[in-house]
Order: C-alpha cells, then sequence, then structure tokens
C-alpha cells in the first residue's frame, strides 16, 4: 500500500479545468454563493482555449439579418443531424446573451462603424435555412479565445474564485455511482490533496494529442475523459474527430478558418480553386469536414502542392494588406515564424490537421454527466458534471461548425453553474466514503511514480499517435479501422513496461506525461472501436466501405466504456425534439453545401 | 556593501554532458540549466548534444527531443507551441524569449538555455512567477462599469477607441518583459513590472471602463510605477513585439495631465 500524506479540501462544487468553459462555470458557482475551487493544471491563461482564433458563433444580427433559428438549423445540419436538438436550441437561444455578458466583462471585440461587436464569416453558418452566407461569428481579431479566455480569468479573480494552480488532477472519488471529488496531485510541492465536493464539474478539454499532428496543445491530454473511463462511465461519440483544413504543413499550427470567411481560398497544384467543384455554393466556407476531405481527395489524386505534392496552398495575398493588418494579425505572424510565409504576398502551405473531439463524456444541456443502467435505462450520474470538449452534450453531433466551440464553453459554463446551484446548498455536508477509493488512485499514482520497466512514456506515445494518424484518419475503412484496433493494443500492453526515470514529486513532468498517457491511450483505443463500430459515414466519420448516412440504422449515439483493455458498445437515442415550441425539429435531409 | 556573489549553494557547477548516439552532420550542443530542489545539490549545466537534422526548427523542439530521446527527467513548461499560451518562456542564448518561436538555427554556436533570470526556481527550467500574478490581480484586471449600458445589448465602443487596445490586450502573460527588467529585479517585491503596468494600463484606456481615476490614483506610486526608469528592456524582450515601456510612458504622461485627488 502505497503511504502519502494527503492534504483534504472540502468544497460545495470544484471545477477541474479553467479553460474557457471551466472558468465561466467557476465565475458562475461563486456568484450564486457556493463555496468553489477551480483546480488547474496549468495557470488559467495557459489554457488551450487561448489559441482558438477566428471567432464565437451568436445570432446578433451586427452585420445584417439573423435569427438564432437559423443558427440553430445550420448547426443541425453541421452536425449532420446527430446532434441533440433541444441542446442545440438552447445553444444557439442562448448565445447572443453570452456574448453580451462576455463584452459587459470587458472582451476586446473588434467592432463596426457602429461600434457594435464585429461579426464576420464562417463555415457553414448561413442565412434562412441554408440560403446565402450570414456574418455570425464574432471576432476579437482573429486572437478571439485569448481575449475571451484573459476576460474570464479576470472575472473569476473579481469574483474571489479559489485556484489551485497546476494541481494535476488523478481521478474521481466515485462511491455507489456517486461522485464525491477528485484525487490531485501539486506540483508546485509535490503534495497529494483530496477534493471533496458535492459537485464535481469536468472541464478539461479535448484529447486532441492522442494523434500526431494535431492544432491542440501539449496539454490536450483529454485527462477528465481518462478520468471517466476510469471510473467505469462511458465516453459519447469518439469516433467523431474534427480535421481542421488549415493546420500550416509541418508545423501543425493553426491558421483561422476566419482567414477563408475574410475572402480566402484553397488552390491546389493546378491553380484551381477545387472547393468550387465539391461545395458550388459554400465553397471554402463549406463545413470542415467538407473541405478536410476534399483537400485530401486532391491530395491523394495527384494535384497536392509541394515537393511531395502533399499539401494545399491557401492563399491570402489578394487580400487588402490593411485587412489583413487588422482582423488577420496573429495568423499573419505564425505563417511567418512556422512556414516563413509572407501572408501578403506568399499562399501558406497547409494541410488537415487534427483540431476538435466532438465525442466526449455524455452529459444533457444541464452539463449532468450520463450513463446507462444495466438495463439499459439512461441516469444522471449523481455529483458529476462535464463542460466544453471535454463533453459531449451533444451540440456538435458528427461535425462542429466553426466558432461553435467558444460559446459552447460559455453557454454550457454558465448552465452547469445554474444546475449545480439548484441541486447542491451551500454549505452542505460531505458524505463519508471508503478510504479505498483514495488509495486505488494513489496505488496506481505510486505505481506510475515508481514505474522501471523498459520503455519510456515518449515511445509508447509515438506508437499511439502514429497509429491513430494512420488508421484512423479523415478517411477511413474496415481494414484500416481493423488494423487500428489491433495496432492500439501494442502501446496498452506496452503500459506493463512503461519507465518513468524522474521519482520525484515537484513537478514531475516525466510522472505528469506518463499520468497524461494512461489517459491518451485509453481514449485512443474507444475511438478507433466506436470508429470501426459505426458502419456509415457521417459528418466528420467517413468510411469509404460505407459511404452513405444511414439514418435507418445509425441516428443513434455511440457509447463507449473501456474494462481494462476491452472497449464495450452500447448505444443513446438522439434526441428528435426541441426543447420549446419557438422552434420545430429539424428532420434530418441530404446534406449539401 | 551589496554582495554581488552568488550564495554558496546557487553556485552552478558543471553537470553531465550526452553525447550523441548514432551520426550527425549537424549537431547542437545544448546546455541546460538543472536543479532539483529534492536533490539537495547545487544547479548545475547539463549538455545535450542534438541531431538538428532530425529536430523541429525552434529551440522548443530541441527541449522536447532531449525530454523525449536523451533524458526524460529535463524539466520545463510548454503547451500551445504557437506562442499563444506563454507557458515556454526561459532565458535563451542570454534573452527571455519563447522557446516555442525562437529558431535554433538563428542561435550561433552552442544553445544556453537558463530559467527567467531573478525568479525563484521551482525546479530546472521552471520559475515561480506567483508573485507576478498576484500583482497582475493586484490591477482588478477585470471592466469596472456601473452604466453596463441598455441590457441585453453590448456596450458600444468607436473603431478608434477600441484600436488604443491593440499592443496592449495582446499580452500572453509570459513574464519575459518583467524578468528582463534591473528595476523589476531589484524591486520586485514592490514595483509592478512592464507586464503587469501594460495590463494595468489597458484597463486604463479602454473607453469602456468607468474607473480610469481610481485605477490611475492605484498605479500612481513611487514604488509601483516610477521604479521604471526606461531601460527599455523589456520593449526588446517581448516575444509578441509589444510595448511594455511606451504603456507606462503613456501612464506616466497621463499621471501629469490628469486629476486624481
Amino acid at each position: 500500500m502505497s503511504e502519502y500524506k494527503i492534504i483534504d479540501h472540502e468544497y460545495d462544487a470544484i471545477v477541474v479545468g479553467a479553460g474557457g468553459s471551466g472558468l465561466r462555470a467557476a465565475v458562475g458557482l461563486s456568484e450564486a454563493g457556493l463555496k468553489t475551487a477551480c483546480i488547474s493544471k496549468v495557470f488559467p491563461t495557459r489554457s488551450h482555449t487561448a489559441a482558438a482564433q477566428g471567432g464565437i458563433s451568436a445570432a446578433l444580427g451586427n452585420m445584417g439579418e439573423d435569427d438564432w433559428r437559423w443558427h440553430m438549423f445550420d448547426t443541425v445540419k453541421g452536425a449532420d443531424w446527430l446532434g441533440d436538438q433541444d441542446a442545440i436550441e438552447f445553444l444557439c437561444k442562448e448565445a447572443p446573451q453570452a456574448v453580451v455578458e462576455l463584452e459587459k466583462y470587458g472582451v476586446p471585440f473588434s467592432r463596426t462603424e457602429e461600434g457594435k461587436i464585429y461579426q464576420r464569416p464562417f463555415g457553414g453558418m448561413t442565412k434562412n435555412y441554408g440560403n446565402g452566407v450570414v456574418q455570425r461569428t464574432c471576432a476579437a481579431a482573429d486572437r478571439t479565445g485569448h481575449a475571451i479566455l484573459h476576460t474570464l480569468y479576470g472575472q473569476a479573480l473579481k469574483k474571489n474564485t479559489e485556484f489551485f494552480i497546476e494541481y494535476f488532477a488523478l481521478d474521481l472519488l466515485m462511491h455507489n455511482g456517486k461522485c464525491h471529488g477528485i484525487l490531485a496531485w501539486s506540483l508546485q510541492d509535490g503534495t497529494i490533496h483530496r477534493f471533496r465536493a458535492n459537485m464535481t464539474i469536468l472541464a478539461t478539454g479535448g484529447y486532441g494529442r492522442a494523434y500526431f499532428s494535431a492544432t491542440s496543445a501539449h496539454t490536450c491530454t483529454g485527462d477528465g475523459g481518462g478520468m471517466v473511463l476510469r471510473a467505469g462511465l462511458p465516453m459519447q461519440d469518439m469516433e467523431f474527430v474534427q480535421f481542421h483544413p488549415t493546420g500550416i504543413y509541418g508545423a501543425g499550427c493553426l491558421i483561422t478558418e476566419g482567414s477563408r470567411g475574410e475572402g480566402g481560398f484553397l488552390v491546389n497544384s493546378e491553380g484551381e480553386r477545387f472547393m468550387e467543384r465539391y461545395a458550388p455554393s459554400a465553397k471554402d466556407l463549406a463545413s470542415r469536414d467538407v473541405v478536410s476531405r476534399s483537400m485530401t481527395i486532391e491530395i491523394n489524386e495527384g494535384r497536392g502542392v509541394g515537393k511531395n505534392k502533399d499539401h494545399i496552398y491557401l492563399h491570402l495575398n489578394h487580400l487588402d494588406p490593411k485587412i489583413l493588418h487588422e482582423r488577420l494579425p496573429g495568423i499573419s505572424e505564425s505563417a511567418k515564424v512556422f512556414a516563413g510565409v509572407d501572408v501578403t504576398k506568399e499562399p501558406i502551405p497547409v494541410l488537415p490537421t487534427v483540431h476538435y473531439n466532438m465525442g466526449g463524456i455524455p452529459t444533457n444541456y444541464h452539463g449532468e454527466v450520463l450513463t446507462k443502467n444495466d438495463d439499459g435505462s439512461e441516469i444522471i450520474v449523481e455529483g458529476l458534471m462535464s463542460i466544453g470538449e471535454a463533453a459531449c452534450v451533444s451540440v456538435h453531433g458528427a461535425n462542429r461548425l466553426g466558432s461553435n466551440s467558444l460559446i459552447d464553453l460559455v453557454v454550457f459554463g454558465k448552465a452547469a453553474a445554474i444546475r449545480t446551484a439548484q441541486v447542491v446548498k451551500p454549505n452542505s455536508k460531505h458524505e463519508k466514503i471508503p478510504e479505498s477509493e483514495t488509495q486505488k488512485s494513489l496505488d496506481r499514482f505510486d505505481k506510475m511514480r515508481n514505474a522501471s520497466g523498459g520503455t519510456p512514456t515518449s515511445v509508447l506515445r509515438d506508437q499511439m499517435q502514429r497509429t491513430m494518424q494512420s488508421k484512423c484518419a479523415v478517411f477511413r475503412t474496415d481494414k484500416t479501422l481493423k488494423e487500428g484496433l489491433h495496432e492500439i493494443q501494442q502501446p496498452w500492453e506496452g503500459l506493463k513496461d512503461i519507465s518513468v526515470s524522474d521519482k520525484s514529486l515537484v513537478f514531475n513532468t516525466d510522472l505528469v506525461e506518463a499520468l497524461e498517457f494512461d489517459n491518451l491511450i485509453r481514449q485512443s483505443m474507444v475511438t478507433v472501436s466506436s470508429a470501426e463500430n459505426r458502419k456509415e459515414s457521417r459528418g466528420a466519420h467517413s468510411r469509404e466501405d460505407y459511404k452513405d448516412r444511414d439514418d435507418q440504422e445509425w441516428m443513434k449515439h455511440t457509447l463507449a466504456w473501456h474494462h481494462d483493455g476491452k472497449v464495450d458498445i452500447k448505444y443513446r437515442d438522439v434526441h428528435s425534439y426541441t426543447l420549446t415550441n419557438d422552434v420545430q425539429y429539424f428532420p434530418p435531409k441530404a446534406r449539401v453545401y | 556593501m551589496v554582495q554581488f556573489a552568488l550564495p554558496k549553494n546557487s553556485t552552478i557547477q558543471k553537470g553531465e554532458y550526452f553525447s550523441l548516439q548514432g551520426e550527425s552532420k549537424n549537431i547542437k550542443k545544448v546546455n541546460v540549466y538543472r536543479w532539483n530542489p529534492e536533490s539537495g545539490q547545487n544547479p548545475r549545466l547539463d549538455t545535450y548534444e542534438v541531431d538538428m537534422d532530425n529536430c523541429g526548427p525552434m529551440v522548443l523542439d530541441a527541449l522536447i527531443k532531449i525530454k523525449n530521446e536523451i533524458d526524460s527527467t529535463l524539466t520545463f513548461r510548454r503547451s500551445c507551441r504557437e506562442g499563444i499560451c506563454g507557458s515556454c518562456a526561459m532565458n535563451i542564448d542570454g534573452s527571455n524569449t519563447l522557446a516555442c518561436t525562437k529558431s535554433a538555427k538563428e542561435i550561433k554556436g552552442e544553445i544556453n538555455i537558463y530559467p527567467l533570470p531573478h525568479m525563484p526556481v521551482v525546479k530546472d527550467l521552471v520559475p515561480d512567477l506567483k508573485q507576478l500574478y498576484k500583482q497582475y490581480e493586484s490591477v482588478e484586471p477585470w471592466m469596472q462599469s456601473e452604466v453596463s449600458g441598455v441590457n441585453g445589448v453590448e456596450k458600444l465602443q468607436t473603431v478608434e477607441d477600441r484600436s488604443k487596445l491593440d499592443g496592449l490586450y495582446e499580452c500572453i502573460l509570459c513574464a519575459c518583459c518583467s524578468t528582463s527588467c534591473p528595476s523589476y529585479w531589484w524591486n520586485g517585491d514592490k514595483y509592478l513590472g512592464p507586464a503587469v503596468l501594460l495590463q494595468a494600463y489597458r484597463w486604463i484606456i479602454d473607453s469602456r471602463d468607468d474607473e480610469r481615476k481610481k485605477r490611475l490614483k492605484k498605479v500612481a506610486d513611487e514604488l509601483k510605477l516610477f521604479r521604471c526608469h526606461t531601460i527599455m528592456n523589456c520593449t526588446n524582450a517581448c516575444p509578441k513585439g509589444l510595448n511594455p515601456a511606451k504603456a507606462i510612458g503613456s501612464i506616466k504622461k497621463m499621471l501629469v495631465s490628469a486629476d486624481i485627488s
């Protein structure tokens, strides 16, 4: 039995993660008078929300007529009808208020001549149910995520949220199906902390680093998802991984879709604007899955650019340098630094790059985590919520629209805080749970810390990332996925032989990376299994052997459990109803851009 | 007399040398400051030979390669790897900058890497920035406005007023500037330093904020503000191309003309 001194804390609610959704939830919880702690493995403004560029969607109508119902239709269609329409209604209806609230918090949005929030066109965002482009994406130049994250951190400071910074969350403390808090490790001084809470909100982000090339930060290791899988709870729709059309070739850094919103376009080796062929009406502003597939086809058919004909050019050099300077300064800098390109003169070399996980921890629109009983009935996991990219509400379904993630963060961050305030009374008692729960997590921690096998984490991680990149990519077949299922076992089995050289407790990033790998590999396995299992093409999940969407058989959410290396799959119904009568259910139809 | 010698337990000693296994025509020596608080030993300088032909272009790529392939105990912060999160600020080749946007090729000869100067070290290249974060909190970096405008509608701001925030709001709080400032080295506990003053000015100059006077009064202090002697290291160091010195100058100028009594 491993022995560590445990420092105990008691809170009404804890938020794990301090990105956009975690901070917004923390602000709401503090406002509601709940004793709140926000626990994060990085200082809040280092969270990956900072890297969001193009903007945050909301039907404000500042640049022409708009309606939240149009936004809802676009989101439903973008999701290829896999989204839950009650949740999507909630998202789009709440969006304008949420953006106005951010503005009042101080977000330095770019402005129109009238002094209103500037909005730009974005992929899949249309007016009047698919008839023409609408300007719906609210922007602070091309640093919208950074501006929002810093502003929300300021608000959390204002509301006196208690932060535990550079604490790495280890496991959920579960008992009788209920969550009672978490165990965490302080990197700053190496101590172990037990946070008891009547509500635990996982806002831990996506697991983009399961792949070799991702726009995601090194820290995007889906730690919440790993904790949930270890706790015997399922993840939902994990087969849906978004490839962003424009990651910088080689470096993988993001070039915002807003660059195409401002008039940029993609070109193949023949100098052709090929998107006109694939999406005659939306062209370069079709949804991301469509553009990424089109680019991949161009490259596969020999029309890629560069020495190896393995990427595509994004042209911005026809745009007014003044516009580039005002509205796209960040990506102009990124292109210079990471591709050596002056965007006013040359095109940027780009490639579809892993960017976002539509899948995640299943929740309802309040943020409450869902699972299924043995008898197949759906239940809420008491004491546990999830929000942001970590969660699957599901508003993004099979494919997320650009600028719908930032709005997801703040709308559901706020909703989770409101719900928590309804179900948790301030200063209520904390149920005593058996020490064995804590001990189980500590044993895992101690075992990993003292792991002295023959394989460093970096080797296992590399195996996993290369398997995911080659076997579970933009296009999938039964063959690649079966190979993926087989190959991904190797890094999983490799965990038994992992080595951690640094045995210390203070800021041991060797151990952090090993624990992060444990989180990533579980989610990778669940992802490949879910993808192999779904025999249709829908949104970002594109199977060459099942080219069509099959609503008859597959209009359902995948739920996947990870039991010691084995993945079990069940299903949940997609909600075919709206929240209110303000809007009617949008029945599935062909998805054409 | 001021004691200029380092205390005994801070003297940097010669560390380990990690020779490259295998062949390479393009070897770069990377010297890295190492210190483990749990070892009880003095800091040391380890040297790693890195095959730059099989390494990404940035200094961060070299550090990650070392951690992955040579020495997994090497400790540093990193996250976005594209210059927006501010995690990997360190002293490279004598200047404070972000490892993720600093090209390794640009550095002539060996690459010397130390933590950000004059901060307590947690471990290796990880500095303790708690003091700077506390100072950031002290300038109340949130909107203070009684009249929040019409309900349900954003507060208007002209394009011109919004442009006054350019060059300020982009700060990523990496601390490269503050830790390059001699005034901050000497009086870091009292002087707010360039990073925090830049943020103070970001709120002072925001047309939507109602508390300009209060904010000015708060920083109008011999130590908090006027320890800036326009040395300009901050502006030279900023990896985002911002100009904290100019922002500090603007605050000083506003104090001359504003009635803050």
